[in-house]
C-alpha cells in the first residue's frame, strides 16, 4: 500500500467520520464546524488528486465565506432542539431497519455481480497548471454549461429578492443619506428650561 | 466555439436576452402598466416561435451539435421548443388576469417562467450529461420560487418547501448516478456514453448508476412511487403556477427522458425497460384510485397529473421510435389539456378564493354555457373519449406497448383509464346536472375569453385532425 493510499484513507475516514458528526452531534454549532472539518478533509482528498485550484478554492469559498454566514445564522436562531427531536427514539428502530436492509441489498448485488475496481487516475506532466486548464477548459469547451450555470445564479438572486424583498412603501424604515448629512444643531437638539425643583415624593 | 455555435443556439439566447431585459423594462413601468411585462414575454415567444421554425425551413432532419458537443438541435428539440412557446402563451395570458384578480400583479412571474422555459430548452436540447444537469436544476429553482410567490398564503409557503426538500433530494440522486455514468464512462456527452456502454456490457457499476437516473426522472415525472410533491405542490401553489408547472416542465422530462435513456443509455434498454414498467403501472394504478377520493379540483388535476405521466412512460418504455413519437404527442396533449383545465379554474376564481372545490362548477352550464362546454371538451379529452385529441393520445402508446407485447400492461392501462374516466364525468356531472350555488356571473377579459376558447376547441380540431401532428412527432424519431 502506497503512502498515497495511506493519506486517502486517512483523509477519507476523517471525511466519513465528521460528515456523520454533522447529522448526529445535538448542537448546531458543532454540527456546523464538524462541516467545516469536512469541507477540509475533502479538499485535501482533492489536492491528493492535483487538483490544488479546486481544494483551495472550495476551502476559501465554504469555510471561508459560506460557513461564516452559516454560523452567523446557526447563533443567531435560536434553535429549539427538543421540538427537532420529538419522536426520534420512536422512528430509530424503523430507521436503522430501513438503513439495514438498503446495506445488504446494496452489497449483495457487489457480491454477486463482483464491483470492478475503478484504476487510480494517472498523475499530472511536469510543469502543469491545473488554474489555467480549468480556466481553458471552463471558457472554451464548457462555455456553454458555464453560462446557464451563471443564469443559474442570476435566478437565486431574482428568487430570493421576489421572495424577502416587500417593497419600500410597506412602512419599512430605512435612511436618507442626504438628509442625515444636512442635519442642523435646531432640529437635534432643544433647549428647554426647567425650574429647579426639589424632588421629595421620590425619597431622594 | 464558432458563429454557427451562436446561430444554432439563438432561440436560447434570445430568451436569455429578454428575460433580462423584462426584468430591467418591469423596474421602470408603474404598478398600473404592468399588463406591458405580459404583453412584451408573449411578443417574446411569438419571436422565438419564428426563430426555431424559420431556422428549420433551412435545414431539415439532421442532428446539428454545438459547443463542443454540449448543444444538440434536432427535429424533436425544435417541435418540443414550438410547443413550449405556444403553450406558455396561453399561461401568461391567463396568468395576467389570474395575478390581477388576486393582486399578484408582478414583473418576477414573467421573469422566473422566461428562465423556466429556458432551462426547459436547454434540457430539451441537451446532449451532454452536464446539461441536462444545468437545465434540470434551472427549470426547478425557478419554480421553487414561483410555487412561494404568494408570501403570506401559508400552503404556497409549505408547498414551497416541500417541493425544494424533495427535489434537491432528486437532484442529487440524479447527480449521483451521472458521476457513477462519468465514471465508468469517462465521459459526460450522452453519445460517447452510448458508445461506452455499448462496449462495457453488463457492469454493475452502471446498473447502479441507471437506477438513480431512472429515479430522477421519475421524480420530475411525478410518478408513482415518487410522486408525494405532486398534489401537495398543485394545491398550494397559486392556480397561474400550477399550470405552468404543468406544462412546460413536463414537455422537458420528457426530453430529459429521451436524451438520458435513449440517446445516452439505450445498450441498457432491457434494464430501464423493466424499471419504467413498474412505475408507469403503479402510477396510473395510483393516479386513477386516488384521484376519485378528491373533492378538490386542483388535488384531483394533480393525480391525474400522476396518471398521464404513467401512460407517457408507457411510451417510452416501448423504446422503439413509434413508442417515442407516442410519447411526445401524449406529452404536448397532455400540456395544452391541463392548461386549459386549469384555465377554466382561474376564470371561475373571484378575487381571493380559487374556484379549486369539485361543488364551484356545480350548475355551470346554466351560469356560462360556453364555459361549461369548454370545461366538457378538456375533461372528455383527459379521460379519453374518442374524437378528442386525449383519446389519440392514449391509444398510440396503448398501440406501442402492445407492439412490443407487453399484453398485461396495455390492458392494465386501458382498465384503469376507464375507472379514471369517472371523475373526469363527475365534473361534467356536476356542471350540467346539478343547481348553481351562486348566480354570479363568470367574467374574464377578452384575450382570455378568446384564448381559453381556442385552448377547449383544439381538444376536438386535434382529435379530428390529429393525423398532422402525429406525423410532426413520428418525423421527431
Amino acid at each position: 500500500m502506497s503512502i498515497q493510499v495511506l493519506v486517502f484513507y486517512l483523509f477519507g475516514t476523517i471525511l466519513t467520520l465528521s460528515a456523520l458528526s454533522v447529522i448526529t452531534v445535538r448542537n448546531p454549532v458543532y454540527a456546523a464546524l464538524f462541516l467545516v472539518l469536512a469541507f477540509f478533509s475533502s479538499a485535501a482528498i482533492w489536492m491528493l488528486l492535483e487538483v490544488e485550484f479546486l481544494a483551495i478554492t472550495l476551502v476559501l469559498v465554504y469555510v471561508g465565506a459560506v460557513m461564516v454566514l452559516f454560523l452567523f445564522v446557526v447563533m443567531m436562531l435560536d434553535v429549539n432542539l427538543s421540538r427537532l427531536r420529538e419522536g426520534f427514539a420512536r422512528y430509530l428502530p424503523v430507521g436503522i431497519l430501513v438503513a439495514l436492509v438498503m446495506a445488504g441489498e446494496l452489497l449483495l448485488v457487489i457480491w454477486t455481480k463482483g464491483a470492478e475496481k475503478l484504476p487510480l487516475p494517472p498523475g499530472n506532466p511536469e510543469g502543469f497548471s491545473n488554474t489555467t486548464y480549468l480556466g481553458e477548459r471552463l471558457y472554451t469547451e464548457y462555455l456553454f454549461p458555464f453560462e446557464i450555470a451563471a443564469v443559474i445564479l442570476l435566478v437565486a438572486i431574482v428568487a430570493a429578492i421576489t421572495l424577502t424583498h416587500r417593497g419600500r412603501s410597506e412602512g419599512g424604515r430605512y435612511q436618507d443619506p442626504a438628509r442625515q448629512v444636512q442635519v442642523t444643531r435646531d432640529e437635534r437638539v432643544r433647549i428647554v428650561s426647567m425650574p429647579a425643583v426639589k424632588d421629595k415624593e421620590n425619597g431622594a | 466555439m464558432t458563429a454557427s455555435d451562436l446561430f444554432i443556439a439563438l432561440p436560447e439566447l434570445f430568451i436569455l436576452v429578454m428575460a433580462c431585459l423584462i426584468m430591467l423594462i418591469d423596474l421602470y413601468l408603474p404598478e398600473n402598466r404592468r399588463g406591458m411585462v405580459s404583453f412584451i414575454s408573449v411578443l417574446t415567444l411569438l419571436f422565438a416561435g419564428i426563430m426555431v421554425m424559420r431556422w428549420q425551413a433551412v435545414d431539415s432532419s439532421t442532428a446539428q451539435y454545438a459547443f463542443n458537443g454540449t448543444f444538440v438541435r434536432d427535429r424533436m428539440a425544435d417541435v418540443l421548443k414550438v410547443f413550449c412557446f405556444i403553450v406558455l402563451g396561453a399561461v401568461f395570458v391567463y396568468a395576467k388576469h389570474y395575478l390581477r384578480v388576486f393582486k399578484l400583479m408582478c414583473g418576477e412571474y414573467y421573469v422566473l417562467s422566461l428562465f423556466l422555459l429556458l432551462g426547459a430548452m436547454v434540457l430539451i436540447s441537451a446532449a451532454s450529461l452536464l446539461t441536462v444537469y444545468l437545465g434540470l436544476e434551472l427549470i426547478s429553482l425557478s419554480s421553487y420560487a414561483l410555487v412561494a410567490l404568494n408570501r403570506d398564503d401559508r400552503r404556497g409557503a409549505e408547498a414551497a418547501m416541500k417541493y425544494f426538500i424533495l427535489g434537491s433530494l432528486a437532484s442529487g440522486l440524479l447527480l449521483y448516478g451521472m458521476s457513477m455514468l462519468y465514471g465508468v464512462t469517462g465521459s459526460l456527452s450522452l453519445s460517447d456514453i452510448a458508445a461506452s456502454v455499448a462496449i462495457a456490457g453488463d457492469n454493475v457499476m452502471l446498473v447502479f448508476a441507471l437506477v438513480f437516473v431512472v429515479v430522477g426522472i421519475a421524480f420530475k415525472l411525478g410518478a408513482v412511487p415518487f410522486h408525494m410533491w405532486v398534489p401537495d405542490v398543485y394545491h398550494g401553489a397559486p392556480a397561474a403556477v400550477t399550470m405552468l408547472i404543468g406544462s412546460v416542465p413536463k414537455l422537458a422530462a420528457f426530453a430529459m427522458a429521451i436524451r438520458l435513456l435513449d440517446n445516452g443509455l439505450v445498450p441498457m434498454q432491457g434494464d430501464w425497460m423493466a424499471m419504467l414498467t413498474v412505475l408507469a403501472a403503479l402510477s396510473i394504478i395510483v393516479g386513477n384510485l386516488v384521484a376519485i377520493a378528491q373533492t378538490n379540483l386542483k388535488r384531483m388535476l394533480a393525480y391525474s397529473t400522476i396518471s398521464h405521466m404513467g401512460f407517457l412512460l408507457l411510451g417510452v418504455l416501448a423504446g422503439t421510435a413509434q413508442g417515442y413519437s407516442a410519447a411526445m404527442f401524449y406529452a404536448i396533449t397532455y400540456a395544452i389539456m391541463s392548461t386549459g383545465a386549469f384555465a377554466v379554474l382561474i376564470m371561475l376564481s373571484k378575487s381571493g378564493i380559487e374556484a379549486e372545490n369539485l361543488d364551484d362548477y356545480k350548475g355551470l352550464n346554466q351560469r356560462n354555457p360556453l364555459l361549461a362546454a369548454l370545461m366538457l371538451m378538456l375533461m372528455f379529452s383527459m379521460a379519453g373519449i374518442p374524437v378528442f385529441v386525449g383519446f389519440f393520445a392514449k391509444w398510440l402508446v396503448i398501440q406501442a406497448i402492445l407492439d412490443v407485447g407487453l399484453l398485461w400492461l396495455a390492458v392494465v392501462a386501458v382498465v384503469f383509464s376507464v375507472i379514471g374516466s369517472f371523475y373526469y364525468l363527475r365534473v361534467v356531472k356536476l356542471m350540467y346536472f346539478d343547481e348553481p350555488e351562486t348566480t354570479d356571473k363568470v367574467t374574464a377579459p377578452a384575450d382570455f375569453r378568446f384564448v381559453l376558447t381556442v385552448n377547449g376547441v383544439a381538444q376536438l380540431l386535434m382529435g379530428i385532425f390529429a393525423n398532422a401532428l402525429i406525423a410532426l412527432c413520428v418525423a421527431s424519431f
